[in-house]
């Protein structure tokens, strides 16, 4: 007996000793530094931080300017086209994929490739392909349809459009493969029962499968949406956030606040708000997958 | 019309239409690849003609010379292959060590009591999610205060430490699946926490080793904002080198210069991708499913 004292507390301490590294990341990086973000957005830093304490200053200031209000707009407009796209788009690939098709493999490697590319490339290709002068617009128009016009991408109202093809073309693959997979996991014997009932494939799909598809469409939803929140890249290489403002998104005014401009108080209480939007995204999420497991686990 | 194995489907109106529909999706998808590498092949000349969609009459490798060699980012112009081995440094060692540490954190959790760990790995899923720019000006901050801001160092170990939840929660799905009779035949056997970890859990996590770096090396290399902020002029990565190469030009744009850069960016993840197949489709579903 007393030689298992000894082994019990030696074997804790090198798993906590190990587990050092994820505590001080945790605590420090993930703790720390939006406790520290929060504190200085109730001040009045500008390049650097100030010990003042301005109340809610900041967060007044930044919903009265027009730049951030914009950036809202445009993720809204941006978000609910790409991830409804991207889901409706995902899902028909998926479910086209999933009937035994031929060269399957080689379809879904090439509906998934954009996906291994980065959002820079993304956004410089599809810059390039929509240049009003020497992309899509003016290659049709040598084709024999002199009056089409595709020139969004210069255009104030439809730039934000050009985003999200750009993203659609990158992320639907995502989509279908998490969909594919959720597929792949409904039981054949389902679909045999339906068709001896007589129900054509179409209504079984709709009213068989996309119910049982539900935690995947939650997960691939998700996904989609954090990204939304986040997107910064595919903007900067794209459009630089223009023609203007037209284009401006929540992240680009962040790093535009924090770095060029100099106004870290204002960029902090922005990215406080972009924190909460995340949150209030993903808490009906995890509460949903918590009761669902926790329906399992009874079941 | 009987289908020889009885399962092969007949040729039906809708099974033409399902591959009209596979085949110009397939079409959409794979049309801004040909626009790069064609683009690419084009003197300016042809390009100018603005016929996005045609093959080059004048295939031509120039623009991959430039691109490669002599492209202009900023004041240098020594070309993206900067940005090119920039980019090895930084995502060679931050794929180890993320991996290293996220395999360590899952054996840690799957197999040892610690008290405070599983507290501790509740927020570190939750970190998945929080936007890098609630968190970049105190880490700038504090990189600046050990002078590790603009350092190869710094960047490598801010990857390290935003790779940390999804390769964490890799691990732990994996050593949860692993029997813990293995484990306690190893204890018996008078097995260490280190020892078991070396030479019986590393060596057994080979696939999912292969998953995890397949993940880390794409994303590190496709990211942008991390670089742009972090590695110091230095050490740009290629994606903030292309960005500058393509949107901070004078003059005229070489557009097949441009493009010719965009592939060679893409080159690697592209070629991981092709190269991984299953592996890949796999390490999206496994970040996907968050426990």
């Amino acid at each position: 007996m007393a030689e298992a004292k000894p082994v019990r507390r030696r074997r804790a301490v090198a798993a906590q000793l190990a587990l050092l590294p994820m505590a001080i990341t945790v605590l420090g990086v993930y703790i720390g530094t939006v406790l520290w973000s929060l504190r200085i957005s109730f001040s009045s830093s500008k390049i650097f931080p100030t010990n003042d304490f301005v109340g809610l200053a900041q967060y007044q200031r930044l919903f009265n300017t027009e730049r951030w209000i914009v950036s809202l707009q445009h993720l809204v407009v941006f978000g609910v086209l790409f991830i409804a796209t991207c889901l409706v788009l995902g899902f028909l690939l998926a479910v086209f994929l999933d009937q035994r098709v031929r060269g399957e493999n080689a379809l879904r490697t090439i509906f998934l490739y954009p996906y291994a590319m980065s959002f820079v490339a993304t956004g410089l290709v599809w810059q390039w392909m929509l240049n009003p002068a020497l992309g899509i617009q003016s290659t049709v128009r040598s084709l024999g349809l002199p009056g089409f016009e595709f020139d969004w991408i210069v255009s104030q109202d439809k730039v934000i459009y050009t985003l999200v093809i750009a993203a659609v073309w990158q992320a639907s693959g995502l989509v279908m493969a998490v969909l594919l997979a959720g597929l792949r996991g409904i039981d054949e014997a389902l679909w045999n029962a339906a068709r001896i009932d007589g129900a054509p494939r179409w209504r079984y799909t709709l009213s068989v499968v996309l119910p049982q598809l539900g935690p995947a469409f939650g997960t691939a939803f998700v996904l989609l949406a954090v990204g939304v929140v986040k997107v910064y890249d595919v903007v900067v290489a794209m459009t630089q956030g223009g023609p203007g403002n037209a284009s401006e998104v929540p992240a680009k005014f962040i790093m535009d606040n924090l770095f060029n401009r100099a106004n870290v108080g204002l960029a902090s209480a922005a990215s406080t708000v972009m924190l909460l939007t995340v949150l209030a995204l993903l808490l009906p999420w995890w509460y949903g997958r918590s009761v669902q497991s926790r329906r399992e686990a009874r079941a | 019309m009987s289908s020889p194995a009885g399962r092969r489907s007949r040729v039906t109106p809708a099974r033409i239409g399902l591959y009209a529909l596979l085949i110009s999706s397939a079409a959409f998808f794979l049309l801004p690849l040909y626009v790069m590498l064609a683009t690419s092949l084009k003197p300016m000349e042809e390009i100018r003609l603005g016929q996005l969609f045609a093959l080059p009459l004048h295939v031509t490798i120039e623009p991959w010379r430039q691109a490669w060699a002599s492209a202009c980012t900023g004041l240098e112009c020594r070309g993206i292959q900067v940005g090119f081995w920039n980019s090895v440094k930084i995502a060679v060692p931050s794929t180890i060590a993320s991996i290293f540490f996220g395999a360590l954190n899952g054996y840690a959790l799957s197999f040892w009591r610690v008290r405070w760990a599983g507290a501790l790995f509740g927020v570190l899923m939750f970190g998945a999610f929080v936007p890098y720019q609630v968190m970049m000006y105190p880490l700038v901050r504090a990189l600046a205060s050990v002078d590790l801001f603009g350092t190869l160092t710094g960047i490598v170990l801010i990857h390290t430490v935003f790779g940390m939840p999804v390769m964490t929660l890799l691990f732990r799905n994996h050593y949860a699946g692993v029997p813990s009779e293995l484990f306690k035949a190893a204890r018996i056997d008078g097995g260490g926490f280190w020892r078991i970890f070396f030479q019986l859990m590393l060596p057994m996590s080979l696939p999912i080793i292969a998953v995890a770096v397949i993940m880390q090396l794409t994303n590190i290399w496709n990211d942008f904002l991390l670089g742009l902020v972090f590695a110091g002029r230095e050490n740009l990565p290629m994606t903030v080198q292309l960005n500058n190469v393509i949107n901070t030009t004078t003059g005229e744009r070489l557009y097949n210069v441009n493009m010719a850069a965009t592939v060679l960016t893409s080159l690697l993840p592209l070629a991981v991708y092709l190269v991984s197949g299953r592996w890949f489709i796999r390490g999206i579903t496994a970040g996907a499913v968050k426990g």
